[in-house]
């Protein structure tokens, strides 16, 4: 038993300015004390690596000025006795925005007219949402509420930034002191924030991801342009954007697909992004890891999802349960992969979480020292800043905190956190530490008390030989005097006594309840057995984590917990729909191996293949879908008529669960286009249904590459409402001349790059020059006659062709010309009457293309008719007379073909690849479904093992939800269910 | 004498017709000579099947069908064989006639500003030159449920047969009951994706709950007195029972709060779309409550979802017992009502249960199976010949048509489009 020194803390407001030099006159009587400390007793974690017992820590003038093993304080240094505590280095967050103005993210109604400018004053970018001149040292203001919050959290470091835009300016290093800000401003300029987010911008540009991807790239190419000797314009954007190249890049991302996203835009530009990641990183640690990058990990961990209404919980996917129960374990994670990180309390409700957190996070099997790691020295080395904080060495910041214990595995207080050697109190310290019992005497009575919980928090309580009833005692210290009050029995009066330390007990004197004075004194007794409960709860925390849900690719219902492999399987006697000359071959084996067809004949030798007995079973090449808006995370750049620059590659969604339902359909290659908003719409991504791989992994390897074009009341915008009768064109007469107006510049650019002249590299013109150059083709989303000729003379006065006319539904009208032109006609089947200009769309549209000699194909662009792309390929032979075998080709081979990868896929012939579908019936029938279905050899859905999933789903459901109740029962933070429901993209989707 | 289903060669005329119009074809006239279908296989729309079956037709009746029947003298002989007949499809929950083309507002007639419309009668919004219904007609599909779409309270719907000079000649069934949509318990932001418990949604049903207590002290009043009130009014068929309330919704707890509700009321619910009616079976047959299904052809309703889902919600209630009728979303989009039908079968539900669900059921949910929804002797003669199979869209050749024994021109805008595009490249390959 101690009476621990009691350490007096000054106000910070009262402590003067520390005895630096300053340009600050200062008023009255110098007063710059250096704040010479010395603390003992207290476990000092100088680094993750160090951690000293009993150490001595000195500080002056806000620094550390030793700290070694033992050993009084030097004299002259104002002795702090800390027996038991614990010091760390005070954390740094590496991602905050504290001190920072407010972001204003207001955004205009649906129904308002664009922004089509930017709105900032000066010679600045002329995007809005570029904002690289942002130096966030000139906007940092003290907040003294912030402070306190973060310091309480343990926090003595921000990198502050103003999270606003695209490029978000420079970030500043800044200490939590409170003094003024030429002292708590420590370094400028220590980073480059980057992110998607146009954040207040509303000029209209960009309006999705890929816009934002192509902001940025083009933003490089234009700075690389604007350095060089000959300016045309001043742009102070451009001029800061220069100067914060060298810096580390930081870039927030959402999601890991998002961080994918960004690092390939580092790797474009040579620069290798520090990406601020999203928490469901665990979900794709190899391909993270292949970016080099280093993270910076959020703890944001969903609360409970309360699944005690059965009908409510299902609002909640298993995805959200997965990732409730997985989250905590992000950080094991991703230690474990290797990937490097430093951890941060944005997106924390208040920082104080931060504590919770790190726990969870720990139990969860991350080490406390790369933890502490992560929040220290990480940070600081990451920052450039690791020669003033993050460890307590030496000539550090004196930025530490005081706690009672490890605060990584245990619930700790946090008593103190000085920062630049100013002291902050967040707590007192409690003075007294109690025995575990003692016998009392008072008044001639004695009791048995006994004392439970941690100095701080230390609860007593007193039992009478006679009663067993236990009684709590109140207790108090001030000045080394220790108040003592209870009452002995259930009813009457009160002992109050006060008493100060004799030996290892207390002595001294009070009133009984009557009034009477009376002795006190408390002897310690022998410490009572460790309590069993609390045992029993430390070895329920050491137990590792063990996991209900699985984790799977990708990690939402019917993902793959492994992925396939190309196997070698023989189909034996199937009817074959070879898509080739040989036409529909009867009772015929194919044979497929490393991802290729091998043979297609008749009696094949298995060759240890596994044979499957294909007997009364259709066999055809996967569904091509040569339009189709899944599996992208946005469709529309609508904010211009032309955004030949963005690029659907980047927003590639390999995590929807709709290419699950695709492959159900048969469907395996798929082109993903940009929508219809605008005459010159994005590049398209070509991509097979390769279920559990990356965004990057689904393209399809080496094929031409595609554009968009739209036609028609679309990019008139003639159904947005009135608020969108701003944008060019709104007639069809602008569209024909947006077109001849980006030619044509994009032939004097072409010219000038050919000339060598030293122009500006424009990645919307580089585009539009390959579709002259014939390196790039267009796919154009058109109904009306005359708008396809308008665009086939017009594609032949600049000499090149129209590649595809996709859901044409008026091809019938023009079949002839479009033959002779060369240009392909993708349809819609039946669909009509929807809009003004498709009341003249008939579903014999197919057969009259096709005897034209059109390569006919039927599209989908709709999630839910993609999936049964087969049945559509069946109305060709019912309206229309189409054959069998050639209606299929609409869905198959004639798509391959628009695409230019009839080599590849479309038809079974040896060589190709292996992308495959076996039916249980005529694949043109009503009643067909796809039994399995292979892309590249590997088999990617299967009916059967479809339904055990289902199985597996259920159980694994089941087993979250209760886990969730229990957590829940145990007092665990719930929050209501809620979902998220895919929104269906189609043509015209549009973020507003 | 004897009449031949269309052949080649009348295909051929077709197509070479290059006489278009900008009409609809004339409706055809009544049924003057009594005539014979012969050597068919019948459909019969109950489950059961008719081989070899001979129908006799007069004045618009079926006035025997069965196999090895002789035809009475006078009689004019369709040979059908190697056809099937089924009776004509009933499209429910449909906007054919009422909307013409979606994005122009101008001919959007399915949707009344307010929340409560149970006065707005589809029947007279009933566009019978509509040019999309002859392409859904052409398909077998011969009635149509008239449906408005609303808030709370959509409207009235009507049964009309889907070749008439007017709505009023069209009208097998005015008012054949009123439409209520039942308050999602689930609000969706559109932007985020986010999916929420909808805050108002118990008020929603308060409110809805408050309007039709009030209709039937309204509608139960012996004599009226006080002001008429048209919206309270037009819910008086549904609460005394003689019209139907069509109780819209998927979700199992919403399904059984609106029936319980409607059932307090006095009225016989229907269920409209009733995507987890499987789950409550057992409460529905004991409640009486048939269901229209809504389209097979859909999206599973969550990521969790089976992928068959709404491919195999029609067997999942055939084989609980519930009566049910299967639909198909929109306008022009009916013409595809058998292939939605025969999509179930392939994931499980009998065929004939599937015919029955486009057919009979439909026409016994709506009130109209006196006369219309099966093949059988005293109804109406509605139905189809098909050179194939009417559900697979692989040979769902419609040869021929029937309403009330008329003998239905199978013609429209599009096969004219066809006819005259035909037109253009023949002559430039002449």
């Amino acid at each position: 038993m101690t009476l621990r020194f009691r350490l007096f803390l000054f106000l910070a407001s009262c402590l003067s300015t520390l005895a630096a030099q300053t340009t600050f006159p200062y008023n009255g009587v110098y007063d710059q004390r250096e704040g010479y400390y010395a603390f003992t007793g207290a476990t000092v974690h100088v680094s993750p690596e160090q951690t000293l017992e009993n150490a001595t820590l000195v500080i002056r003038n806000g620094k550390v000025e030793s700290v070694s093993a033992g050993g009084a304080g030097p004299q002259g240094a104002v002795p702090v006795e800390l027996n038991g505590k614990h010091i760390y280095p005070s954390f740094i967050e590496v991602y905050g925005s504290y001190g920072m103005p407010e972001v204003k993210e207001s955004r205009g109604s649906w129904n308002s007219p664009p922004q089509l400018e930017s709105e900032t004053e000066g010679a600045y970018a002329w995007n809005q949402a570029l904002r690289p001149e942002t130096d966030a040292s000139a906007l940092f203001t003290i907040d003294a509420k912030a402070a306190k919050a973060l310091r309480e959290a343990g926090f003595g470091t921000v990198s502050t930034h103003h999270p606003d835009g695209i490029s978000r300016g420079t970030a500043a290093v800044v200490t939590l002191a409170e003094e003024r800000e030429n002292e708590v401003l420590l370094a400028r300029n220590v980073a480059h924030h980057l992110s998607f987010d146009k954040g207040s911008s509303q000029q209209n540009y960009p309006n999705s991801r890929m816009g934002a991807i192509a902001l940025l790239r083009q933003t490089y190419l234009d700075a690389e342009w604007y350095g060089r000797e000959r300016r045309e314009e001043a742009n102070l954007s451009l001029d800061a954007w220069a100067e914060l190249q060298e810096l580390p890049q930081i870039f927030a991302v959402e999601s890991w697909q998002d961080a994918l996203r960004a690092d390939r835009v580092g790797d474009e530009f040579d620069k290798q992004y520090i990406i601020k990641g999203s928490g469901d990183e665990y979900q794709r640690l190899d391909a993270l890891k292949e970016t080099g990058a280093t993270f910076i990990l959020p703890l944001t961990f969903p609360k409970t999802y309360d699944v005690s209404d059965p009908f409510a919980a299902d609002l909640v996917s298993i995805a959200q349960l997965r990732h409730w129960e997985r989250a905590p374990g992000n950080v094991a994670a991703v230690a474990a992969a290797g990937i490097p990180f430093v951890l941060t309390a944005d997106g924390l409700e208040k920082p104080t979480d931060l504590h919770e957190a790190m726990r969870k996070a720990v139990k969860a099997g991350a080490d406390p020292k790369v933890v502490l790691a992560a929040l220290t020295t990480g940070p600081a080395e990451l920052l450039g800043i690791a020669d003033r904080v993050g460890t307590l060495e030496e000539g550090m910041l004196a930025n530490f905190i005081i706690t009672d214990k490890d605060p990584f595995t245990e619930k700790a207080t946090v008593y103190q956190n000085w920062v630049q050697g100013h002291p902050f109190e967040l707590k007192p310290i409690q003075n007294v530490d109690l025995a575990s019992g003692y016998d009392i005497t008072v008044g001639g009575e004695t009791f048995t008390a006994e004392v439970t919980g941690d100095p701080g928090s230390q609860k007593m309580k007193v039992t009478t030989a006679g009663d067993t009833t236990a009684r709590d005692v109140t207790f108090s210290e001030s000045g080394g005097v220790v108040s003592f009050q209870f009452r002995p029995g259930e009813e009457g009066g009160y002992y109050r006594v006060n008493a100060t330390p004799d030996g290892e007990g207390y002595a001294g004197t009070g009133r009984d309840p009557q009034g009477n004075p009376v002795t006190f004194t408390a002897t310690p007794r022998a410490t009572t057995a460790p309590d069993d409960e609390d045992d029993a709860k430390k070895e329920d925390e050491d137990k590792p984590t063990e996991y209900k849900g699985r984790l799977t690719y990708p990690n939402i219902a019917y993902g793959l917990t492994e992925l396939p492999q190309a196997e070698r399987v023989l189909f034996r006697n199937a009817t074959v729909w070879t898509g080739e000359d040989d036409g529909i071959l009867q009772e015929t084996d194919v044979l497929i191996d490393g991802g290729k067809i091998s043979e297609v004949g008749q009696g094949l030798s298995d060759r240890g293949a596994t044979v499957i007995d294909a007997t009364g079973l259709h066999l055809t090449a996967g569904i091509i879908d040569e339009h189709s808006h899944i599996a992208l995370l946005d469709v529309n750049e609508s904010s211009e008529s032309s955004t030949a620059e963005v690029r659907m590659r980047d927003v590639v969604d390999a995590v929807d669960e709709n290419i699950y339902r695709q492959l159900a359909g048969g469907v395996t290659t798929s082109q993903l286009l940009h929508g219809s908003a605008n005459p010159i719409g994005g590049q398209s991504a070509l991509v097979k249904f390769r279920w559990g791989a990356t965004p990057e992994e689904m393209l399809f390897e080496d094929a031409d590459p595609f554009i968009k074009f739209a036609l028609g009341e679309n990019v008139k915008q003639a159904n947005w409402g009135d608020a969108n009768r701003v944008r060019y064109p709104q007639t069809r007469m602008g569209v024909e001349q947006i077109f001849e107006n980006y030619f044509s510049r994009a032939e004097e650019y072409g010219r000038a790059m050919k000339a060598g002249d030293d122009i500006r590299r424009d990645l919307e013109l580089e585009t539009l020059l390959e579709i002259l150059n014939g390196e790039r083709f267009i796919t154009c989303h058109s109904y009306q006659q005359g708008e396809i000729n308008m665009l086939m003379e017009l594609a032949e006065r600049h000499d090149f062709r129209v590649n595809t006319f996709t859901h044409i539904l008026e091809g019938y009208k023009v079949a002839d010309k479009m033959a002779e032109h060369g240009a392909a006609g993708s349809t819609f089947s039946d669909w009509w009457a929807y809009k003004f200009e498709v009341n003249e769309a008939i579903p014999y549209n197919g057969a009259l293309m096709h005897e034209q000699g059109v390569v006919t194909a039927f599209n989908s662009d709709d999630a839910e008719m993609a999936r049964r792309l087969n049945q559509e390929a069946g109305k060709a032979v019912l309206f229309g007379g189409v054959s069998e075998e050639e209606a299929w080709k609409f869905v198959t081979l004639n798509p391959a073909k628009m695409l230019h990868i009839d080599d590849r896929v479309g038809s079974i012939r040896a060589g190709k690849d292996a992308d495959l579908v076996l039916w249980n019936e005529n694949p043109l029938s009503i009643y067909a479904r796809a039994e399995r279905t292979y892309v590249d050899g590997k088999e990617y859905f299967n009916r059967e093992d479809n339904e055990a999933r289902r199985t597996e789903l259920e159980t694994e459901r089941n087993a979250l939800i209760q886990a969730s109740l229990d957590d829940k029962n145990q007092g665990g933070k719930t929050q209501s269910p809620r979902g998220n429901s895919r929104r269906l993209l189609h043509c015209d989707s549009v973020n507003h | 004498m004897k009449r031949h289903i269309p052949s080649v060669l009348t295909a051929l005329f077709l197509l070479l017709c290059t006489c278009v119009r900008a009409q609809n074809p004339t409706p055809a006239p009544p049924q003057t000579t009594p005539f014979a279908v012969t050597n068919a296989r019948v459909h019969v729309g109950d489950g059961t099947v008719l081989e070899s079956a001979t129908l006799l037709i007069s004045d618009g009746r079926i006035e025997n069908v069965g196999p090895n029947l002789s035809v009475p003298a006078g009689y004019e002989t369709v040979d059908a064989s190697g056809r099937d007949v089924y009776p004509g499809m009933i499209a429910l929950n449909s906007q054919l006639g009422l909307t013409e083309i979606g994005a122009v507002r101008a001919t959007n007639d399915q949707r009344e500003v307010g929340t409560f419309n149970p006065n707005a009668r589809a029947v007279v919004a009933f566009n019978t030159d509509s040019q999309v219904i002859p392409t859904v007609r052409c398909r077998g599909v011969l009635l149509a449920q008239a449906t408005p779409e609303g808030t709370l309270v959509g409207g009235r719907s009507a049964i009309m047969q889907l070749d008439g000079w007017n709505f009023e000649d069209a009208t097998v069934r005015a008012d054949d009951g009123v439409h209520i949509n039942w308050p999602n318990r689930n609000s969706y932001n559109w932007q985020t994706g986010d999916l929420m418990p909808n805050e108002n949604y118990d008020e929603q049903v308060r409110e809805l709950e408050a309007f039709l207590e009030q209709a039937v002290g309204y509608c139960g009043r012996e004599k009226r007195e006080g002001n008429r009130l048209l919206k309270l009014e037009g819910f008086c068929d549904a609460v005394s029972g003689t019209a139907r309330a069509y109780l819209h919704a998927d979700e199992a707890r919403n399904i059984q709060a609106g029936v319980l509700l409607l059932k307090r009321m006095g009225a016989r619910p229907v269920v409209v779309g009733g995507y987890q009616a499987h789950l409550v079976a057992d409460f529905l047959k004991r409640e009486d409550v048939p269901v229209i299904l809504g389209s097979t052809q859909a999206l599973p309703a969550a990521q969790d979802s089976p992928v068959d889902e709404p491919y195999h919600n029609p067997a999942l209630l055939a084989e609980a017992g519930v009566d049910f009728a299967i639909s198909h979303e929109g306008y022009w989009q009916q013409r595809n009502l058998p292939f939605v039908a025969g999509q179930a079968v392939a994931f499980g539900l009998p065929y004939e249960k599937a015919v029955e669900a486009v057919t009979l059921a439909a026409a016994r949910i709506v009130g109209i199976d006196e006369d219309y929804g099966s093949i059988v002797s005293g109804k109406s003669a509605t139905f189809v010949i098909v050179d194939g199979d009417l559900l697979d869209m692989r040979h769902s050749n419609v040869e021929k048509a029937y309403i009330d024994g008329r003998d239905i021109n199978l013609d429209n805008k599009q096969a004219e489009l066809y006819r005259k595009f035909g037109e253009k490249y023949s002559r430039q390959s002449r």
